[in-house]
């Protein structure tokens, strides 16, 4: 039993760059605009976050950092896409092999480089006896605070998105951009906003995983989770709550492979290793074989640019 | 109107050709400025550096082999991409499909070749085909096992793509990840060299499965001619062809191609089998060529550069022959920086990802005109 809780409670942790991502990516698609460049974003900034962090020490800065790499990052993106109109889908691949070369660039000199590691969220005795609580002590306050800011950006997210005024005209500009621009939306602004709000998401995300998670920086850090983040939203039918399970589950699978090795399960990490694409395919397969589900959720302009206004 | 300094954008009719044609050199003179802001910031002669990405990998025969060398698993990839993205299927796992390539050609040549007994049982006494005089069957063995390794890794996607709508480009991602578990699973467990001090690697093939190089003393293989001759059969396949008309119409004009009755599907998979199996090939020749061995370090990420040298060559088969010069120059070029100027190779991703940016701006004069407010101000 309180192993599987402590299971969980990591399964969480190692969820939670997937969630923040898979946020970013969430307002960023809703608004119609797919950026295949997650992966590069996430590099970018996981780079800008583990210097920050050696440098000042302090983690909000570092998570901040990576936020503003991630933003700058998708700028960029948007610039080409909105402000060009560059095909979405290359000028997220050519943001992906960006940021890759880019993060492997900047991060040579941080490679083997320690921080300390995360401190214990909670101090004093109050914060001791949240901890020592049953189930939710090791689930959630004995969490790093940035698991609480995916936690509180989930329900903003859902607030924002489905009771609020702005977050229905973005959903507007997503599913049917011509309407937004005829009722006079500036259409092209609203959706770079987004693309800007999704970078810093993942940005967060990136920095979250070289400072909090990791701790540490090696080329590829991110390995494949921005493309995991991509997928989720999918999965997730681009709703805010279900995407917050998903990343977590996918945590979960994550770690399934260290538990199994951890427990002398006699079969290769490279094998074992394989297991989150693997679930991640296996998913998406799944999800995707009812195209009406698809169809019904899916913001009906994804991918498709939008030239007036 | 809005006022304003910003340029406005309006659609042309017809796109540009000449500015098709102007707009990678455009991306590439851009990519040489910043690579040359880039290296007076770094402390280094920015003409010098210039000169080790563009100048020295052309510079002599034996650096122009090498070039060649590394441009032909980029054309073989890059011709495979032009028909997927013609068709608009968006395969991105081009690397993944050169690995699996890599590894069922490997493991051909290891099953072939060796009484080593890498393969377990398989291959107890001298190889299957060792009774066979002059064994001209061996190479060819090993790259058709490669096209297959790589084209059914393709098929993974087409068929989750087909059966079950699942997004091409994620799915195709994914197995990137997959094939290099994949990879080095096999070198570091059960094809790993007994005699291999225990490095990640397997036992080097038999001689007979080596794709013989093309001029002594260099490591430029056969593979290279067999590059050049792909370009002018895709040229064929792509423009000339019944087959390569209904692809580009499906690309282009998904409606039209369902009226007319083409079938979307067979796109699908025509497109993205071909593509795996040319991915398949480089990843073949690449084993049975320069490196006659598998270890992780099978590529250094030609099915990513691929997608770049396939948007470079503007999808067109000459432009990609060209195009995989091009970025095989700053793949060595980055190790000229590297051995010559001390700074990271990693230079090279920089430079890749910035040029693929450049030219997708660029890329809007192709398709649209630029309207400046002041001029339009001065016209009556």
């Amino acid at each position: 039993m309180n192993e599987t809780v402590l299971l969980l409670a990591a399964a969480i942790a190692s969820g939670t760059p997937l969630v923040l991502a898979g946020l970013g990516l969430l307002i960023n698609e809703k608004s119609g605009v797919l950026n295949l460049g997650a992966e590069g974003m996430m590099l970018v900034a996981a780079v800008a976050g583990f210097a920050t962090a050696l440098g000042t020490g302090s983690e909000i800065l570092a998570l901040g950092a990576g936020a503003a790499a991630g933003a700058v990052a998708a700028a960029a993106f948007g610039v080409l896409v909105i402000g060009l109109n560059a095909n979405q889908y290359a000028a997220g691949l050519a943001l992906s092999i960006f940021g890759a070369g880019l993060s492997a660039f900047v991060g040579i000199g941080y490679v083997g480089k320690k921080l300390e590691g995360p401190a214990a969220p909670l101090a004093g005795s109050i914060g001791h006896w949240l901890g020592e609580l049953p189930l939710v002590g090791p689930l959630l306050f004995r969490q790093h605070p940035v698991v609480w800011l995916s936690l509180a950006l989930t329900l903003l997210v859902a607030w924002l998105l489905y009771r609020t005024r702005a977050g229905l005209v973005l959903r507007a500009v997503g599913e049917s951009p011509e309407s937004a621009h005829a009722l006079g939306y500036p259409v092209r602004t609203i959706r770079f906003a987004a693309v800007v709000t999704g970078g810093a998401l993942c940005g967060v995300a990136g920095a979250c995983l070289s400072v909090v998670y990791a701790p540490m920086w090696v080329e590829g850090l991110v390995a494949g989770r921005g493309w995991i983040a991509l997928a989720l939203t999918t999965f997730a039918t681009w709703r805010p709550g279900r995407v917050l399970v998903g990343a977590w589950l996918f945590g979960g699978v994550t770690l399934l492979q260290f538990h199994l090795q951890a427990q002398g399960v006699a079969i290769a990490s490279q094998l074992l290793a394989m297991l989150p694409y693997l679930a991640t395919i296996v998913v998406l397969a799944l999800i995707s074989r009812n195209p009406a589900w698809i169809r019904a959720n899916m913001p009906a302009s994804l991918g498709r640019p939008f030239h007036a206004g | 109107m809005r006022a304003g300094f910003l340029p406005r954008f309006e659609p042309r009719g017809q796109p540009s050709l000449a500015l098709s044609i102007a707009s990678p050199v455009i991306a590439l003179l851009l990519t040489a400025l910043l690579a040359a802001v880039l290296f007076v910031a770094l402390g280094k002669d920015p003409w010098r550096g210039l000169s080790v990405f563009f100048i020295e990998p052309l510079s002599g025969w034996r650096p122009a082999s090498e070039v060649l060398l590394k441009a032909t698993p980029l054309v073989l990839c890059a011709l495979g991409l032009s028909l997927c993205y013609r068709s608009n299927i968006w395969n991105v796992g081009a690397e993944g499909q050169f690995l699996l390539g890599a590894i069922a050609a490997g493991g051909m040549a290891l099953w072939l070749g060796g009484p080593q007994g890498a393969l377990g049982g398989l291959a107890a006494g001298d190889g299957p085909l060792a009774a066979l005089a002059g064994r001209p069957l061996q190479l060819p063995l090993v790259l058709l096992a490669g096209v297959a390794g790589g084209a059914a890794w393709a098929a993974i996607t087409a068929l989750l793509r087909d059966r079950c709508n699942a997004n091409e480009i994620l799915v195709s991602l994914m197995l990137v990840y997959v094939a290099q578990q994949l990879l080095s699973y096999l070198v570091f467990g059960p094809w790993k060299d007994p005699k291999g001090f225990n490095f990640p690697q397997t036992p080097t093939f038999d001689p007979s499965t080596w794709l013989p190089p093309l001029m002594a003393g260099t490591r430029l293989h056969w593979g290279f001619v067999l590059a050049l001759i792909a370009v002018p059969l895709f040229w064929f396949a792509l423009f000339r062809s019944w087959r390569g008309f209904q692809l580009d119409v499906s690309g282009q004009a998904p409606a039209a191609a369902r009226y007319a009755g083409f079938s979307a599907r067979r796109a699908l998979w025509t497109a993205l089998l071909v593509s795996g199996g040319m991915a398949g090939l480089a990843g073949a020749m690449e084993v049975a060529g320069p490196l006659r061995q598998l270890t992780p370090h099978v590529s250094t990420g030609y099915g990513f550069t691929a997608i770049i040298v396939a948007f470079v060559g503007r999808l067109h088969p000459v432009g990609i022959l060209l195009a995989g010069i091009l970025l095989s120059m700053m793949l060595i070029g980055g190790e000229y920086a590297q051995s010559r100027l001390g700074l990271p190779g990693a230079l090279t991703g920089v430079f890749q990802g910035s040029m693929l940016f450049m030219l997708l701006a660029c890329d809007t004069l192709v398709r649209s005109r630029v309207r400046w407010p002041w001029a339009r101000r001065l016209a009556p």
